[in-house]
C-alpha cells in the first residue's frame, strides 16, 4: 500500500479508472483530482487524500469538545472550533420532559463550560446537531484543554490509536482527543500532566516528520529516567 | 500614466527586451507559501519588481449576516495598493482601479474554490500589493490561489495567472510596466492547468483574430511555468525537501 502513498496539491491527479472518491477528492470526467495539499491513499475501490491543512468541517458521529458559547431557554450553542457552532438542544439534556418554565438551562452548563459532544446530525442546510446523551459525553470537570490543528488529530491518534495509548501509558494521563483539535488531558500527577501536553504539542508541530513515534518515545522515556 | 515614451525601444533587432528579457521569458518569481500567523493560509510572492502579500480567512461567519447564501459559501476579495507601492503615493483609500481588479481576482478564483462545500460562510481574500510594477492582477492571482491552498480551502485546481501582449507588433509573454505603457496590447490570463480551462481574460489593446490566439496561446504556456513555481512553494512548505 505504502508505493500507492503520493504527496499531492489541489488540481494534481491521483488517478483515473473506476474508484470511489472519499475525502477531499474529486471526480473530473475520468480523473479523481485532489482538493487539499495532503497525501493520497489508494485502496481497492476508494480514493482518498489526508490533508495537512485546513478548517475542522463537522461529520457525523465525530467525537468533539465543545465550550459552550450561550444558551437561549431551549438550548445552548457551542463553540466547536469550526466555522459553523454546535446546537445542543435542551432535551438532550433534560430528557424528553423538559419545559422551557420549569428549567433553567443555566443549572446545567454555563457558558464557558466544556462539554464531551458528539456529531448528532449535520446537513449543509442547518448548523450541526450535537449530543452529550451518551457514555463517556457531558461536561467535563477536570483537565487542561490543548488545542491543536484538526488536520493532525489522526496523526496524534495513531494507528489504531498506537500514539495516544503510548503517550498515556507512559504519562498515567487520561485524555480525550475531539476530532475538531481540542484536546482534554486530565492526570494526578502535574509532572504526568505536563508531559503528556508536551507530547501533544510537539506531534502538533512535527506532524510531517516520519519517524515521530520514536522521537515521542524518546521524550517520554527520557523524562522517565529524569524523575 | 499614458506618457509615451515615443525613444524607448522596447524590443531590439535581437529580439531583446527593454529589461533583458526574450520575448517568450517571464521575469524573475519567487513565491513563498504561508508566513502569516494569524491568517489561515497565507502566501508570499515576487513577480519581477512586484512585491505582493496575500491573506486567506476562512471559511468563517459571514457578517453582516444578510450576505451569507444558503445555497454555498462566499467568496470575497480585497485587492489594495499600499500608498508606498508606487512612485507617486497613492492615496489610501479603495480606487475604481481596485475595486475592479477585487472583483476580477475573485471571479478567476470562483470555478477553483469549491464554496458550495460550505453553505452560509464567507472565505476573505486580503491582498496587499507592496511594490507594484506592472501585472499586479496576475500576481496578486497567483499568490491567492498559494495562499487558499494553503489555509485548506477545498479546491478543484490552482489557478495561475500571467500576462501576455504585443510590443512593436511581436507577441510577447509577461508584460512589465513600460512595455504596459508603451506597447500595443495587453492580456492577462487567468488559467487552471490541471482541468485545462481559463478563468481569466482581459485585453487592453488592438490585436487581429491571428494575434488574438497566439497571444492566448503564449498566456496559456506562462501560465505553465508558474503552476510549477506554485506547486513548487506548496510542497516545500508542506513536504520539505521529501516532496516529489
Amino acid at each position: 500500500m505504502d508505493n500507492k502513498r503520493k504527496y499531492v496539491i489541489p488540481g494534481d491527479v491521483v488517478t483515473t479508472g473506476p474508484f470511489r472518491p472519499e475525502q477531499n477528492v474529486t471526480l473530473e470526467g475520468e480523473k479523481i483530482i485532489s482538493t487539499a495539499i495532503g497525501i493520497s491513499e489508494i485502496y481497492e475501490d476508494s480514493v482518498r487524500v489526508i490533508p495537512l491543512t485546513g478548517k475542522y468541517i463537522p461529520k457525523i458521529n465525530d467525537l468533539v469538545i465543545g465550550k459552550v458559547i450561550s444558551h437561549t431557554s431551549l438550548s445552548w450553542e457551542l463553540d466547536i472550533n469550526s466555522c459553523y457552532v454546535g446546537f445542543l438542544p435542551a432535551q438532550d439534556v433534560f430528557g424528553r420532559d423538559f419545559s422551557a418554565h420549569a428549567d433553567e438551562l443555566a443549572t446545567k452548563l454555563k457558558s464557558g463550560d466544556l462539554v464531551a459532544a458528539r456529531i448528532a446530525n449535520f446537513d449543509r442546510t442547518r448548523d450541526p446537531l450535537v449530543t452529550i446523551s451518551d457514555r463517556d459525553l457531558g461536561a467535563i470537570d477536570s483537565g487542561d484543554l490543548v488545542k491543536i490543528s484538526p488536520s493532525k488529530v489522526p496523526r496524534l491518534i495513531g494507528k489504531r490509536g498506537s500514539m495516544i495509548q503510548m503517550i498515556e501509558m507512559a504519562t498515567n494521563a487520561a485524555v480525550t482527543i475531539g476530532q475538531n483539535g481540542w484536546v482534554v488531558v486530565s492526570c494526578e500527577t502535574p509532572e504526568g500532566l505536563l508531559k503528556a501536553k508536551k507530547a501533544i504539542e510537539m506531534i502538533n508541530e512535527k506532524a510531517h516528520v516520519a519517524n515521530l513515534t520514536d522521537q515521542v518515545k524518546e521524550m517520554l522515556e527520557i523524562k522517565d529516567d529524569e524523575t | 500614466m499614458g506618457g509615451r515614451d515615443a525613444t524607448m525601444v522596447l524590443l531590439d533587432e535581437n529580439g531583446i527586451r527593454c529589461d533583458g528579457r526574450k520575448v517568450d521569458e517571464t521575469r524573475r518569481i519567487m513565491i513563498k507559501a504561508g508566513g502569516l500567523k494569524n491568517a489561515d493560509g497565507s502566501a508570499y510572492i515576487e513577480f519581477g519588481d512586484n512585491k505582493i502579500l496575500v491573506g486567506v480567512f476562512g471559511p468563517r461567519d459571514v457578517h453582516p449576516k444578510h450576505m451569507s447564501d444558503t445555497d454555498t459559501g462566499i467568496l470575497r476579495v480585497r485587492y489594495h495598493m499600499e500608498p508606498f507601492s508606487v512612485g507617486e503615493r497613492k492615496r489610501p483609500a479603495p480606487s475604481r482601479r481596485e475595486i475592479e481588479i477585487s472583483k476580477v481576482i475573485k471571479e478567476a478564483l470562483e470555478p477553483a474554490v469549491m464554496l458550495e462545500k460550505f453553505p452560509r460562510t464567507a472565505v476573505d481574500v486580503f491582498i496587499e500589493v507592496l511594490q507594484a510594477d506592472g501585472g499586479t492582477r496576475c500576481a496578486a492571482l497567483t499568490a491567492a490561489s498559494v495562499a487558499l491552498a494553503d489555509a485548506g480551502i477545498p479546491m478543484r485546481d490552482m489557478v495561475a495567472a500571467v500576462a501576455s501582449g504585443k510590443v512593436a507588433d511581436t507577441i510577447i509573454l509577461d508584460v512589465n510596466n513600460e512595455e504596459d505603457q508603451a506597447g500595443q496590447a495587453d492580456m492577462p490570463v487567468g488559467y487552471m492547468p490541471s482541468l485545462e480551462k481559463i478563468t481569466l481574460l482581459q485585453i487592453d489593446g488592438v490585436l487581429t483574430p491571428e494575434e488574438y490566439k497566439k497571444c492566448v496561446q503564449v498566456g496559456v504556456d506562462g501560465c505553465k511555468q508558474v503552476y510549477e513555481l506554485q506547486k513548487k512553494a506548496l510542497k516545500d512548505k508542506y513536504f520539505g525537501n521529501g516532496g516529489d
